[in-house]
């Protein structure tokens, strides 16, 4: 007999198939759902479930659904919804009360977001900062003169009239003072701070000639038609508050969080001021003040665009909410990345830019998507201020007197759900895709 | 962290032939430095002047203010009085010096700190490119070559998360290397890895050392402190106890806290 506790293995043990009742379709099947009695009977309930649910309502948003016909009589008739309504109204969901003949402006604008999006978001398209570049500096110029007519009216304010009477010349030649005087305090100030002077005048003269080729354009005479803000309505209104708050919001939120996080004191409580008045007030709230208060403190004379203040509203509304998602991501970034980047003699910009943030934003795309689903959806409360969203635009069709039904409304509704879900789902998809292509394989 | 001395059989093939110390080219100097965290009194009046072409081992218990002391060197740490001199250059508030002296200053940590969304080759090119304002081209070729060093150029186009411990390490120094570095400063770099990985990391070290790089290793690794370094530091309460040449650091400690620590690590 051996020494029992001595043992030599002669042969590594092959790799064996795991038993067949635990692969395949059976296997699935019988460790999801019927692995006991108790699974087996809530699983049965389940099912129940679900076709009480999915039955009627696919018979009453397809089986039953009328699908043409004119005016009330064909809704009244209909024992499901009535999508001939939504069907003769779908114009004015997307467009609201924009002119019939200048609406091809608006599918212009529809066409570069979409086609901007597609090349952005597919990543075998190269040129990705190219677009990116024109989406973000000439697109929302060339979408705000399409959309409004553009030739905005420049005429400056800060020389007295009886000086010098309002006129594109007067705005332009105070433009030029403004620079003059930005450039010599940006001097100043580089110098001081030791910093290169001339580079640091070259990167605002740029800045500032970009501001200027903007102004220009918004204020030239392009020959297009006037159209009110008043008149924009539906998809639209939507769209042009959700797009302009997502990309406002991204940026002010990554420099609010960088604030906050800041070991300068006055950066820091500003920041913290700004994100908690924001984030403590409702966003009612801000909409109601950017429409009723927010002119009563503006000089006679001054007015702002409604629909411009309240996306200034949403923007600054959202930035708070985004900084705190940012913030979250930043946290979460190991102390040994910030030394690794210092001790190579990256600055804090550097840092940031190329460290820091890349990881930190990859972190807190649940978050992001999040918060952008939500302000897609808050964007149903400009209705409050008199601005008709996509939502607010089939709520007032709804009770209009040529179709009104009483499954009328609940058409309207089903289809306004649908779309919003559609634009959520759709995002929080790509979000899912971003986010396991950026994975790296470096889970701690 | 209890990884002490290489294993039995792995002694490390060093050349020391080419391992010159300059008497005349001063690399580092801190005049009595100190440094607080709060009331706690890290660093005190710490003296250290390290010639150019010197490797230098800092040993000590934990919490004796080593890794502190070889951070202040970069300003990773903020001294609160005194005087560190890199490269002739003193370190101040003033940011453009310590970014000039972080240039010329490589460090490498215990935990490798790669940065794990960018793959190994762009981890190396980062800095010079950035820092250095290197061309693409020439940076990835100084990289390639760094990693031929380190040898493990195959894994060029990986991430970080896909390597092993030692395989990050060796990327970690080659990282260092690509900026071309006048000093390079090893903060306990082989405390994190498995023991079958430390030679590979030693080896690389040893390599620099030949080379004639100025160097200051935390480390409880006493082979390398042995064959390679030329000064052992010893520190414990945020203060140089003892320092020596290796050979009568390890026969003959003067100090009662440097024996009893030798007598507790070395059997």
């Amino acid at each position: 007999m051996s020494n029992p506790s001595v043992y030599v293995r002669a042969a590594m043990a092959p790799a064996q198939p795991a038993p067949r009742s635990t692969v395949g379709v059976a296997g699935w099947l019988r460790t999801n759902l019927f692995s006991s009695l108790w699974n087996t009977v809530l699983t049965l309930l389940a099912i129940a479930l679900i076709v009480s649910i999915v039955v009627p309502t696919v018979r009453f948003t397809l089986v039953d659904a009328v699908w043409s016909g004119e005016g009330r009589e064909a809704c009244l008739a209909a024992n499901g919804a009535c999508w001939a309504y939504v069907k003769a109204y779908l114009p004015q969901f997307i467009y609201g009360r924009y002119p019939i003949d200048e609406r091809w402006r608006v599918d212009l604008v529809y066409a570069m977001l979409a086609l901007g999006l597609v090349l952005l978001m597919v990543p075998r398209i190269p040129a990705k900062g190219a677009t990116l570049a024109f989406m973000l500096l000439v697109f929302p110029v060339v979408a705000f003169v399409l959309l409004t007519g553009g030739g905005l009216e420049l005429d400056g304010g800060l020389i007295p009239d009886d000086v010098m009477a309002p006129s594109a010349f007067r705005f332009w030649i105070e433009y030029g003072a403004v620079c003059a005087v930005l450039l010599a305090l940006a001097a100043a100030l580089a110098a001081w701070q030791g910093a290169s002077v001339a580079r640091t005048l070259r990167n605002l003269a740029a800045a500032l000639a970009v501001l200027a080729v903007v102004l220009l354009a918004v204020s030239v005479d392009v020959g297009l038609e006037h159209v009110e803000t008043a008149n924009w309505g539906g998809m639209l209104v939507t769209l042009v508050v959700a797009v302009t708050g997502m990309t406002a919001s991204m940026p002010l939120g990554v420099l609010l969080a960088l604030g906050r996080r800041s070991n300068m004191p006055v950066v820091r409580l500003a920041s913290v001021v700004f994100i908690e008045v924001w984030r403590g007030v409702p966003l009612i709230t801000v909409l109601f003040m950017s429409s009723v208060m927010l002119p009563l403190f503006l000089p006679s004379g001054v007015t702002i665009d409604k629909l411009f203040r309240a996306l200034v509203g949403v923007a600054l509304f959202n930035s708070a909410y985004m900084a705190e998602v940012i913030r979250g991501g930043l946290q979460a970034i190991p102390r040994g990345q910030y030394e690794a980047a210092r001790a190579l003699g990256l600055g804090y910009w550097q840092m940031m830019r190329m460290i820091v943030l890349p990881q930190a934003l990859r972190l807190v795309i649940p978050g992001i998507v999040g918060s952008f689903i939500s302000l897609f959806k808050d964007t149903t409360l400009v209705l409050i201020i008199g601005l008709f969203d996509f939502l607010g635009q089939i709520q007032a069709s709804a009770n209009s007197a040529t179709w009104a039904s009483p499954v009328t409304g609940i058409s309207g509704y089903i289809f306004a759900a649908f779309v919003y879900w559609i634009f959520c789902f759709g995002m929080s998809q790509y979000a899912g895709f971003v986010e396991r292509r950026l994975d790296t394989g470096y889970k701690r | 962290m209890s990884d002490v001395s290489a294993a039995p059989g792995e002694e490390l093939a060093v050349d020391r032939s080419k391992m010159r110390v300059s008497s005349t080219e001063v690399a580092i100097e801190m005049v009595d430095v100190n440094k607080w965290y709060g009331e706690f009194h890290v660093l005190r009046d710490i003296n250290l002047k390290v010639m150019r072409g010197e490797r230098i081992v800092v040993a000590g218990p934990s919490g004796s203010g080593k890794s502190t002391m070889i951070r202040c060197i970069n300003r990773l740490e903020e001294h609160q009085k005194g005087r560190i001199v890199v490269d002739g250059k003193e370190l101040t508030n003033d940011l453009r010096k310590i970014d000039e002296v972080r240039r010329e200053v490589g460090m490498v940590f215990q935990h490798f700190n790669l940065f794990p969304h960018l793959t190994i080759l762009e981890n190396l090119t980062l800095a010079p490119i950035h820092v250095r304002r290197m061309p693409r081209r020439e940076a990835e070729e100084v990289a390639m070559l760094y990693l031929k060093r380190v040898k493990i150029p195959e894994q060029a186009h990986k991430y970080p998360g896909q390597l092993s411990g030692g395989q990050q390490q060796r990327v970690a120094i080659a990282r260092s290397l690509c900026m071309n570095p006048r000093v390079m400063l090893f903060d306990e770099p082989t405390s994190a890895l498995d023991p079958e990985m430390i030679k590979e990391v030693l080896d690389v070290m040893v390599g620099l050392a030949e080379e004639g790089m100025t160097m200051v290793c935390v480390t409880h690794e006493m082979g390398f402190a042995r064959q390679v370094a030329n000064r052992v530091i010893f520190m414990d309460a945020g203060q140089i106890v003892e320092q020596n040449e290796p050979e009568a650091f390890f026969t003959n400690p003067q100090h009662d806290r440097t024996k009893l620590f030798l007598s507790q690590i070395l059997h």
